[in-house]
């Protein structure tokens, strides 16, 4: 400090300049009584300089907190400059004056009220920083009135303070409710709020692994995916990031956020690259590999990686610490980019040795010649770590490609040949290891080694040599003579080289006897005797016991057939392999290291898998959890007799079975796939062991169903009959005949896949939700010849409005926009409309517009009517059309049974509405199965007197729940629905779905 | 999830300032840091990621400066090394240069640019022409304009400013292609590859919509259309305001533009390239005596266009001395720190060949350390010319107050990470030159002879073209766009009467 001091001082002397720097210049002393009386200075311009020294003094490390109410004074002022600079001084100093911080309360609070944005966005953002315990209570109340700003900027600030505050004191976030508020911003109409709101949110859940904060649905999956396309490019990275948190619930939806996330592998900054290669690596395990789509997302996977090898030298290495993994996971991807690892001379020396790593794992038969030729170029550098893993990679060529270890060898010898030091040593080295994979092949370069025996001076190249001479003494005259020189120096040794020395000797003993008495009995006692190292005492005698009492046995012991070595020693293995990839971008990803390794108080957090491997993915899915949820209490052990009130009752003090099989008719109200990944999964868990599954051959994806016949309607056979067929493991685990289960669970999981077979086999149920056939919206006199037929749909959790633009004019028409009144629902597109080439005269197009809930609301009347502009470069038209309430129903909307009772009584008998379906010809089953599909869930089912009784909930996008109990009698065409919701307006609509999707 | 604190550290390891985000991580651990570096450098493994217990350290170096990020959490490394060079971009055009003094001098301003980029660990705006708008330089000035957040902070148009205004609307394009080229020793080319960067300098009032028309083979192939030459993208970055999704449906490259310059996009095209400037090379080192350097430089490209700018860097051993060179055209210069012959021809046509030729003397006494094998690297320019053939088909300006704009286009090829390994093994002279043959080379050698006691050649740094100095020259040569060429390769426009 003295010296950047005096430096600036001689600075000021020859007024070189007129800068901050001016402040750091008064060290002298009663300094801080001079600065206390410029602080409390009547001039402003005097305070503010007077603050400035301030904070020059602090920043060069001089405690200053002394003049904390000096300070704290200047807080309230209109100049902003001042204020930041008294917020910084209070952030830094508050920690160790906690009592006198309170007196800045009254700022803040005041602060937060500002007109200014800006004001009351710093105000909050400061007050998060600030970690005392008595002002955090201050702040919950200010801090509310920013999360429902109207200024985005401060919304956005109050997102990240709540994460903040979550982090000093979290019971007092939960219980002011702010984590709803944050879920809420998570619909912000702002795409940075709702970047901030997610970044927060998934900064709490990583510190409370089971709060089950981010629990993601289709739905706000939906809403990040919108946001991610409008956010700033950090923005994207946190919501790229919680994506990866997610775990579809089949593969097409999986397939669909891959589709909308490739996209982001075109951005400039290589953190979005590489965070959307995470979501597209976890998520493309789901999909079934015999897929077009797969192909194609391989393929757009390796330029992007590639391109990262233009970032900036610090980037390149987290990108090749990564390739590493994926290379991997998944070779196909790369297999064709070797070139571009090839080493530059003025690379920084880790992302050389990184490069090296990838060429070895790419390493083939078709590119060997062109990687070796690289391998000797690097081995005659400079820099001997380099060099050193370049020799070392050599050898693992010889061992990965067999038909190039000829090739390597006789490169090794011309290594050798150049009697650098350390190459020669590690040439040794790996040389020892492709005599343990190709034995007898090459040992006519033994001689050339043995000339290098005295300048090896490290103990890895000797205890290789060594061992080398051990395992061919036969072949080689002087081997005694060799061995006998090492044993000179024993003591001196590493216990390498002396464990290695003792076990090379007694080969030779056993290959030649006669000669080597002596040399032998001299190991033996200087191992025994005069070390004090237990390993190699202990070795000593068993050798010694051994060839004392069964030469014979000794030989075969010590003179066994080796195994061979394989090539992938250096591989990653498999489970923390794919725990790695879900952390892609990551430190953990760069070091190849679980986060629990290293980041502290992270034990015992679940640790991330891919999805779709068996005994996976129950913990982190939602939906998994309510398959679980679902086969604890299926609607078959509600006792047929007593009331619904207390047959639930009864259901509900019943202990969760978790353990227990699931009951023979479970999951009716599941989607079949769904049953399958969690019912099965969970009573994988059940057994010690889950099944192994060959981490290369196969991605199982539910393929749990070997001898299924009819496959449920979402799968092709073939497509099942691919997945089945490379999954040996899983066949030979389920495909067997019962009998080769426990006991115990064989007759669960058989009848479980029966009740599947029977569901879908039964009714041809449709699995998507209903959506009604197109009618005319726009007539095409009404519209100068535009006629729009359109229908609405929801599809993988996404509502969509299709439909089919047609031109009956005749010019062509262009620039087609789409704009939606205010409704009750808040309906709004979700991205412009797409016509991308212009409409010519009698041409027809098919447009599908996702559409999200989160535009301006207004009631309608009906409350389903959308009224909707459509604009082209001819006019603009207007129409309204109503859409079926059916697609607001979302997929998460099974209603806890408990929940549902509750509910269910609590809503006055006034809201109740009844209808009646005339002409329904289905059993209840279907019936349950039908309306599933349209996200109407069944979480209850009793019969009463030939009439069976089912207990439904909806949920609506803006959380309305609608309860409806739906009765219907066999042999009579005409059900009955009773419907019970807060909201008694939606019930008609309701209703008028209910018809649709049962009568289609 | 990302960093805990953000330092400056000089290069001794002193903090010069700091912001502390999280407070999750003791402030002090920094001090290990530099013991942490040295440590490293010692055993020649350095690298970004250190460790010290449970902190961990991300770090970037910039001139005299460390900037170090802590943290103890599974931090996602690559947005914390995207934030640092980030951090060096809106501070260098905050400051010109940062450096010691520029962070010394305006400490003020660095602590409010700290606060408001970054918070509780999150990046926030980064973008330093918005910044611009409410974190000001001048003290004066912030009452006025401090008063309200611009909104373009939380638009969803964050990298652009409303209420923009130019007299003369019009966007200079700037197709940049820089060549890598890595060639082995025996002559074979090893690996090579164009990376395009697009440029933009924009001058247009308003919000304009713009859309880039290039001859994208994909896009091409997309439209049904086979016009003239295409070109094949291998993989396309785009600046933040692109509309990605639009691109990766239609190849539409629609968007905002930033104000002033930025770049757009950059690609990456992986097919064969001959190199347009081909060495051979023959370095014969006579221990304890001498060092004799002959290079042949060939120009590939077609006879029309020209190189500027051309510098050859020959690696010479670092003990040697007195140096002599002999040159058909251009001159040479000896660079001892960088141990370096620049051999630099200001204009060179293609088609033509040169030589040099250069002697140096090695003392008798050979030096100890082991010297790497520094490869012969290249820089030259060519403008009016792309490698790959790209061209900018259309650049559409539409802007609601329905100026006129002028699109201004210009092509330039440099070279990149442009390497030819040498092979230094003494005496074996390359047979694969014919040009060997004295007499042709006395030939060629002019009478050009010079000796190492030039100043050192300061290097212009080819990679940023000088705008200015370029501009002047082919002022004259600026092509206005034709807007009738090739309209209709537009696939969204049809009546450009609307216009």
């Amino acid at each position: 400090m003295q010296e950047w001091a005096n430096h600036l001082c001689e600075n000021r002397q020859f007024g070189s300049k007129m800068t901050d720097s001016k402040y750091f210049t008064t060290t002298k002393k009663g300094e801080i009584f001079e600065l206390k009386a410029e602080l409390n200075s009547d001039k402003k311009e005097k305070k503010k300089e007077a603050v400035k020294k301030v904070i020059a003094s602090m920043t060069v490390g001089k405690d200053v907190s002394a003049l904390f109410p000096d300070v704290v004074n200047c807080m309230q002022t209109d100049n902003l400059e001042l204020k930041k600079l008294v917020y910084l001084y209070l952030m830094n100093y508050a920690k160790s004056q906690p009592d006198m911080a309170i007196m800045a309360v009254n700022t803040f609070v005041k602060d937060c009220e500002d007109p200014n944005p800006l004001i009351r966005a710093l105000a909050v953002r400061t007050m998060g920083c600030i970690r005392v315990d008595k002002i955090t209570e201050y702040l919950c109340e200010p801090l509310r009135k920013c999360l429902k700003d109207e200024d985005p900027y401060v919304r956005k600030t109050a997102a990240v303070c709540v994460a903040k505050l979550h982090d000093i004191n979290a019971q007092l976030v939960e219980d002011q409710g702010f984590l709803d508020t944050l879920k809420d911003l998570i619909s912000d109409s702002n795409p940075m709020v709702v970047a901030n709101a997610v970044a927060a949110l998934s900064e709490i859940a990583e510190s409370h692994p089971n709060s089950n904060l981010m629990d993601l649905n289709p739905q706000t999956i939906n809403k990040l995916l919108t946001a991610l396309n409008e956010c700033t490019e950090w923005g994207q990275i946190f919501i790229l990031d919680c994506l990866a948190n997610y775990t579809p619930r089949d593969d097409r939806e999986s397939q669909s956020i891959c589709e909308r996330v490739t996209p982001r592998l075109s951005h400039a900054n290589s953190a979005v690259v590489l965070s959307a290669v995470k979501v597209l690596m976890k998520f493309m395990e789901m999909l079934p590999k015999d897929l077009d789509y797969y192909g194609t997302l391989l393929k757009k996977l390796a330029p992007p990686l590639v391109t990262l090898l233009s970032a900036e030298p610090e980037l390149q290495y987290v990108a090749l610490r990564n390739i590493n993994l994926i290379v991997q996971r998944r070779p196909e991807i790369l297999k064709h980019e070797m070139k571009v690892f090839f080493v530059k001379y003025n690379d920084p020396i880790y992302v050389k040795l990184e490069k090296l790593d990838i060429m070895i794992r790419l390493a083939s038969q078709a590119n060997i010649a062109q990687v070796l030729a690289e391998l000797k170029e690097y081995a005659t550098e400079v820099d001997v770590d380099f060099v050193r893993k370049a020799v070392r990679a050599i050898g693992r060529c010889a061992i990965k490609v067999e038909q190039s270890a000829e090739r390597c060898v006789s490169t090794l010898l011309d290594l050798i040949q150049t009697k650098v030091n350390y190459v020669v040593q590690e040439a040794i080295v790996v040389i020892k290891d492709i005599f343990r994979k190709y034995p007898n092949k090459y040992e006519s370069v033994i001689a050339t080694l043995c000339e290098n025996l005295d300048s090896l001076d490290e103990p890895e190249a000797r205890a290789a040599m060594i061992w080398i001479v051990g395992e061919y003494a036969e072949r080689i005259d002087n081997a005694d003579e060799l061995l006998e020189s090492f044993l000179e120096g024993f003591h001196d040794e590493s216990t390498q080289v002396q464990l290695q020395l003792l076990t090379a000797i007694v080969k030779l003993f056993l290959k030649k006897p006669t000669e080597t008495q002596e040399l032998v009995q001299q190991v033996l006692s200087l191992a025994t005797q005069d070390s004090d190292n237990p390993d190699l005492r202990d070795r000593g005698y068993i050798y010694w016991r051994l060839l004392s009492t069964d030469p014979v046995a000794a030989k075969e012991v010590v003179l066994a057939e080796k195994p061979l070595i394989s090539e992938e020693t250096d591989l990653i293995e498999p489970t923390l392999l794919e725990e790695l990839i879900c952390h892609i971008g990551t430190l953990a990803s760069v070091y190849h290291k679980p986060p629990s390794a290293f980041v502290e108080g992270s034990r015992g957090v679940q640790h991330k898998r891919l999805p779709g491997s068996a005994g996976s993915g129950e913990s982190e899915s939602p939906d998994a959890g309510s398959a679980g949820g679902v086969s604890e209490a299926p609607p078959a052990v509600i006792p047929s007799q007593g009331d619904l009130l207390g047959d639930l009752l009864n259901l509900d003090l019943t202990p969760p079975t978790a353990t227990g099989p699931p009951p023979p008719s479970s999951g009716m109200q599941m989607g079949a796939m769904d049953l399958l990944g969690g019912g099965l999964d969970s009573l994988m868990g059940d057994e010690s062991e889950p099944p192994h599954i060959p981490p290369r051959t196969h991605t199982p994806q539910s393929p749990q169903l070997p001898h299924q016949s009819p496959s449920p309607p979402d799968y092709s056979p073939t497509e099942l009959g691919g997945d089945l067929g490379g999954s040996p493991a899983m066949g030979s685990g389920f495909g067997g005949p019962p009998a080769a289960m426990p006991a115990s669970f064989s007759a669960p999981v058989s009848g479980g896949l029966d009740d599947l077979f029977d569901l879908g086999g039964g009714v041809g149920m449709p699995m998507g939700a209903y959506s009604p056939p197109k009618t005319i919206w726009l007539p095409a006199m009404k519209a100068k010849g535009l006629e729009i037929l359109g229908t609405f749909a929801r599809r993988a959790g996404v509502i969509q409005m299709e439909m089919t633009l047609t031109n009956k004019a005749m010019s062509v028409m262009s620039d087609f926009a789409i704009q939606f009144n205010r409704n009750s629902f808040g309906l709004a597109p979700a991205g412009p409309l797409q016509v991308l080439t212009p409409l010519s005269p009698n041409q027809s197009i098919e447009v599908a517009l996702p559409l999200n809930t989160v535009g301006p609301i207004m009631k309608m009347e009906p409350l389903n009517n959308l009224q909707v502009a459509v604009k082209n470069n001819i006019d603009v038209f207007y129409f309204s059309c109503q859409y079926p309430i059916s697609m607001l129903f979302v997929e998460d909307g099974t209603m806890d049974r408990q929940v549902f009772l509750a509910t269910w009584k609590d809503i006055p008998n006034d809201n109740e509405a009844q209808f009646q379906i005339k002409d329904c010809h289905l059993n209840s089953d279907a019936a349950s199965n039908k309306l599933q599909g349209s996200n109407i869930f069944t979480i209850a089912k009793r019969t009463v007197e030939g009439q069976d009784m089912l207990y439904q909930s909806i949920k609506l996008t803006n959380g309305i729940w609608v309860l409806a109990e739906l009765k219907v009698q066999a042999g009579n065409p005409n059900f009955m629905v009773s419907l019970k919701c807060r909201a008694p307006e939606v019930s008609q609509c309701v209703f008028q779905s209910y018809e649709a999707v049962l009568k289609n | 999830m990302s960093a805990s604190a953000i330092f400056v550290l000089d290069l001794k390891g002193k903090v010069l300032i700091c912001r502390n985000y999280k407070g999750d991580v003791d402030m002090a651990e920094i001090d290990h840091f530099m013991s942490l570096l040295m440590q490293h450098e010692e055993d020649g493994l350095i690298c970004p990621v250190m460790s010290h217990g449970n902190v961990h350290f991300m770090w970037i170096k910039h001139s005299n400066l460390y900037l170090v990020a802590t943290t103890n959490k599974n931090s996602n490394a690559s947005l914390v090394y995207s934030f640092l060079y980030k951090l060096v971009e809106v501070f260098t055009e905050y400051f010109k240069e940062l450096e010691e003094e520029s962070i010394q001098d305006n400490f003020v301003v660095v602590y409010e640019l700290l606060d408001e980029l970054m918070d509780f660990g999150f990046p926030q705006t980064t973008d330093s022409k918005i910044l611009q708008e409410y974190i000001t330089q001048e003290g004066a000035k912030l009452e006025v304009a401090k008063s309200k957040v611009p909104t373009t902070v939380t638009n969803a148009v964050s990298w652009r400013s409303e209420g923009i205004k130019y007299k003369k609307n019009e966007v200079f394009i700037d197709v940049i292609e820089s060549i890598n080229v890595l060639v082995n020793a025996n002559g074979s080319v090893m690996s090579s590859d164009i990376v395009g960067s697009i440029k933009l300098k924009t001058m247009l009032s308003g919000m304009p919509e713009l859309r880039l028309g290039l001859n994208d083979r994909v896009l091409f192939a997309l439209t049904g259309r086979d016009k003239g030459k295409t070109v094949v993208m291998e993989d396309v970055k785009f600046h933040q305001c692109v509309r990605l999704s639009r691109f990766e449906s239609d190849r539409t490259i629609s968007f905002i533009p930033p104000d002033g310059e930025s770049e757009l996009m950059s690609y990456r095209i992986n097919t064969h390239v001959k190199p347009l400037i081909w060495i051979e090379s023959v370095i014969e080192k006579f221990s304890h005596s001498r060092v004799e350097i002959m290079v042949k430089a060939k120009g590939q490209f077609k006879k029309q266009s020209v190189a500027n700018n051309v510098e050859v860097r020959v690696p010479v051993p670092s003990d040697a001395d007195s140096p002599k060179f002999k040159t058909s055209t251009g001159h040479a210069k000896y660079v001892p720190e960088k141990n370096l012959v620049v051999w630099t021809i200001k204009s060179f046509p293609g088609g033509k060949e040169f030589l040099m030729r250069a002697h140096f003397g090695l003392p008798s006494v050979e030096n100890e350390e082991l010297e790497g094998k520094p490869p012969i690297t290249v820089k030259f320019e060519i403008p009016y010319f792309t490698v790959s053939g790209i061209q900018v088909r259309y650049m559409k300006i539409i802007e609601k107050s329905g100026y006129q704009a002028l699109p201004w286009v210009r092509y330039i090829t440099q070279s990149g990470d442009y390497q030819l390994r040498t092979n230094d093994d003494a005496h074996r002279l390359s047979c694969d030159w014919p040009a060997c043959d004295l007499s042709n080379v006395c030939k060629l050698l002019s009478e050009t002879v010079q000796c190492g006691s030039h100043r050192a050649n300061v290097f212009s740094n080819a990679d940023k073209l000088s705008w200015s100095g370029l501009h002047l020259k082919i002022t004259g040569r600026w092509k206005e766009w034709d807007r009738n060429l090739d309209d209709t390769v537009d696939p969204d426009e049809p009546h450009k009467a609307a216009r």
